[in-house]
């Protein structure tokens, strides 16, 4: 479904990422894992398209496409949902008009018309219900006054909208205290089906207690170091990165 | 491709103004240039009386003692009001019954300006009358509001044939000598509308009126006056598309309400003249003097939207004379390219228990200046007065620029004056992020720029803040790709 193959990335001349190479198939959950600054958001956001990385080398395949000529929304369009560390706020735009838009925009691309207005509520109504989500939040301003904890609700919130065919979750457990971590868990494993992927970044092995990963990887220093099953999380929660460190030094 | 701060500057410096035509419609111009016998012959050639005349001689002659006012934050140069003409009427002079009766050029101007004259616009329950280079071409639903004893006609026609009316509020609140550009227009304006609502009567529809300026080199002088008799209610809408020129195009305007007692007016406006090119050249210089009066338990909204011009130097205020009385200011201003804007409003409160309320929001882009300049003034009598004021600018890309002048003159201590005011960026992240949901640049501008000015959009008549919507994105707008 996914495939990155040997990608290199740089920002303003300096290389981060230095040969990434990952294989996603559908059905599957994918945890990258890493010390900070290994390269693991700019990792989601050169698949996403922010144009600020330069990709000089590799590529970024979805279903066997190139997504190099493509622009961010063209990706989305495609299937690729980006769950954002630090969802920025739209001060004036409701969360429902959001959807919306951005429903209808993918609908376009596709060649269709804007879905029905009672089509669209009652889907809004079972997603929301789905992810227990209070109807009062979706008439808020996007991510205005938000909480750490509905910053994120709402990131998974929208990807259940979208129904993407890969979504790469940066981040999402940073600054959600337990519980929360939990509800946007629980949200992200009903959305799990053999049809979708998801990439999930994280930086701790927390999360990985409710997503449970089919595969880990470790990424450090711009390089895919170690892959294994969800056992590999557990181990470097344990002998901390400090571990791959000395690995990879060896 | 994705999208950068840089090219989203560079796609709003590109954007060209989509009205840009000309109708050739036959017009009966004066020779340019203005004197005591121009100012005479507009007079005669409206059929004015002799009263009429005399108001506007005495306008006139103030303005020659007058100097042009430079304390606006705007940079132009001056007109030169020798080289305007004041006069200039479309040839065929009689009023039509119906629509088949127009030149069929003018139904397709307004048509390419997506302003429907049909039964669309008559069944939405707007009666329109549209000035088409000072005099009034069109006018619709007459007739209904006759039966409540509503006027709804040109400014010439109300002097002709209800001057007591005139006579008694035309300079009552905005008087001739009221400033550089309202004695101008008061000696010469050549058309506008009159709008009179009887005692307790609601006027069943939105009054609206299209403004056109279309002869190359006429300055426009219109003259508005609204006059709400006690317990009556009225929603007068105007807006206002120009073709494009090269050459400046002066447009001092005066709108005068009245609210008498219990009296309620809302005054809506959406502005969408030629800004210039986006080298800055050409572009109408909108310089207008728009004020209300309120009087005991009235109330005055007016809202804006003003997209165009090259230039822009507009207060719409209220006085709030009478006890208990409410003024309310709502406005979106947006400027981009050079054009520069100098608006904002004065709420002057006289009365006890007087409340205002203002809400700007501005919004900038290229190279443009937008300044929201107010004044709240309590009076010493003016007990319980009270006011909120905020003010929020949007900025796109760093080379435009935001300015906000609040005045606060306070005689009464118990007053209550609150005022707000915030500045922010369209940031590439907002834009990435929206791109990231399959939103394209272009619309994601939209997105936020709408959520920006809801608040504004959302005090305007349902059928006019859809134009006003739309009018943002082709104002704001590139054409990605």
């Amino acid at each position: 479904m996914l495939e990155i193959k040997n990608l290199h990335a740089s920002v303003d001349n300096k290389e981060i990422l230095k040969g990434i190479n990952l294989v996603v198939k559908p059905g599957e959950v994918h945890a990258i894992m890493g010390p900070n600054g290994a390269g693991k958001s700019t990792l989601a956001s050169v698949v996403a398209g922010k144009d600020e990385f330069e990709v000089t080398k590799g590529e970024v395949l979805l279903d066997g496409q190139d997504l190099a000529d493509d622009a961010p929304e063209e990706r989305a369009h495609k299937g690729i949902f980006l769950s954002f560390q630090y969802p920025v706020e739209i001060p004036g735009v409701t969360v429902t008009n959001f959807m919306k838009t951005a429903i209808n925009e993918s609908r376009k691309a596709r060649g269709q018309e804007d879905m029905p207005a009672n089509e669209m509520l009652k889907m809004i109504k079972e997603k929301a219900e789905l992810l227990e989500i209070d109807r009062k939040f979706l008439s808020r301003s996007l991510n205005e006054g938000f909480s750490g904890g509905e910053k994120k609700r709402n990131e998974i919130f929208q990807m259940a909208m979208l129904e993407p065919k890969v979504a790469i979750l940066d981040e999402t457990d940073s600054g959600l205290d337990i519980d929360a971590l939990r509800i946007v868990a629980a949200g992200v494993n009903k959305l799990r089906s053999k049809d979708n992927a998801v990439v999930v970044i994280t930086h701790y092995q927390r999360l990985l207690d409710y997503i449970v990963p089919d595969f880990v990887h470790v990424l450090y220093d711009g390089k895919i170091v170690k892959s294994g099953d969800a056992s590999l999380a557990l181990e470097l929660e344990e002998k901390g990165y400090d571990w791959i460190k000395q690995e990879t030094a060896l | 491709m994705a999208y950068t701060e840089e090219e989203l500057k560079k796609e709003l410096e590109t954007k060209e103004y989509e009205y840009g035509f000309y109708t050739d419609i036959e017009s009966d111009t004066f020779p340019i240039g203005l004197s005591e016998e121009i100012v005479v012959a507009i007079s005669k050639k409206k059929e004015e009386p002799e009263w009429m005349t005399q108001w506007r001689l005495d306008a006139y002659r103030s303005w020659l003692e007058m100097e042009e006012p430079e304390w606006a934050n705007v940079h132009y140069t001056k007109p030169d009001f020798q080289a305007i003409s004041y006069y200039s009427a479309p040839n065929k002079k009689p009023k039509y019954d119906s629509i088949d009766e127009v030149d069929p050029e003018l139904l397709d101007t307004f048509k390419r300006l997506g302003i429907s004259l049909d039964e669309q616009k008559m069944l939405a329950g707007v009666a329109v009358d549209i000035v088409m280079d000072s005099v009034s071409v069109a006018t619709t639903f007459k007739k209904t509001l006759g039966e409540k004893g509503i006027i709804f006609c040109s400014i010439s026609e109300a002097i002709r044939e209800h001057p007591e009316l005139v006579k008694k509020y035309i300079g009552s609140v905005v008087p001739q000598k009221d400033n550089y550009y309202a004695a101008l227009n008061s000696a010469v304006f050549s058309d506008g509308s009159f709008c009179y609502i009887p005692k307790g009567v609601r006027c069943p529809m939105e009054l609206s009126t299209y403004f056109r300026i279309n002869q190359a080199g006429t300055g426009q002088f219109e003259r508005t006056l609204v006059i709400a008799d006690e317990g009556s209610y009225v929603s007068y809408l105007e807006g206002c598309t120009a073709p494009s020129r090269d050459e400046n195009q002066l447009h001092a305007a005066v709108v005068e309400l009245v609210a008498l007692d219990h009296a309620e007016i809302k005054y809506s406006t959406v502005q969408n003249w030629f800004p210039g090119d986006k080298q800055g050249k050409g572009g109408v210089y909108n310089f207008v003097t728009k004020r209300g009066i309120c009087e005991n338990h009235a109330k005055i909204s007016w809202t804006q939207v003003e997209t165009g011009s090259a230039v822009t130097w507009k207060y719409p205020s209220c006085v709030l004379k009478g006890d208990h009385s409410i003024g309310e200011f709502y406005s979106i201003a947006v400027t981009n390219n050079f054009q520069q804007a100098d608006t904002g409003t004065k709420m002057i409160h006289l009365g006890k228990n007087t409340r205002s309320t203002i809400i700007s929001k501005g919004i900038s882009a290229g190279k443009s200046q937008n300044s929201y300049r107010g004044l709240v003034q309590v009076g010493a009598r003016a007990e319980n007065a009270r006011n909120f004021s905020q003010c929020d600018s949007l900025l796109m890309g760093d080379q435009c620029g935001a300015h906000t002048f609040p005045y606060i003159e306070v005689k009464n201590k118990t007053a209550q004056i609150e005022h707000e005011a915030t500045t922010s960026k369209i940031g590439e992240d907002q834009i990435f992020y929206c791109n990231q949901r399959g939103i394209p640049t272009e619309k994601a501008i939209a997105l936020i720029v709408n959520g920006f000015s809801k608040e504004v959009l959302n005090k305007l008549p349902m059928e006019f803040a859809v134009e006003a919507q739309k009018l943002l994105e082709i104002s704001l707008e590139g054409s990605v790709g």
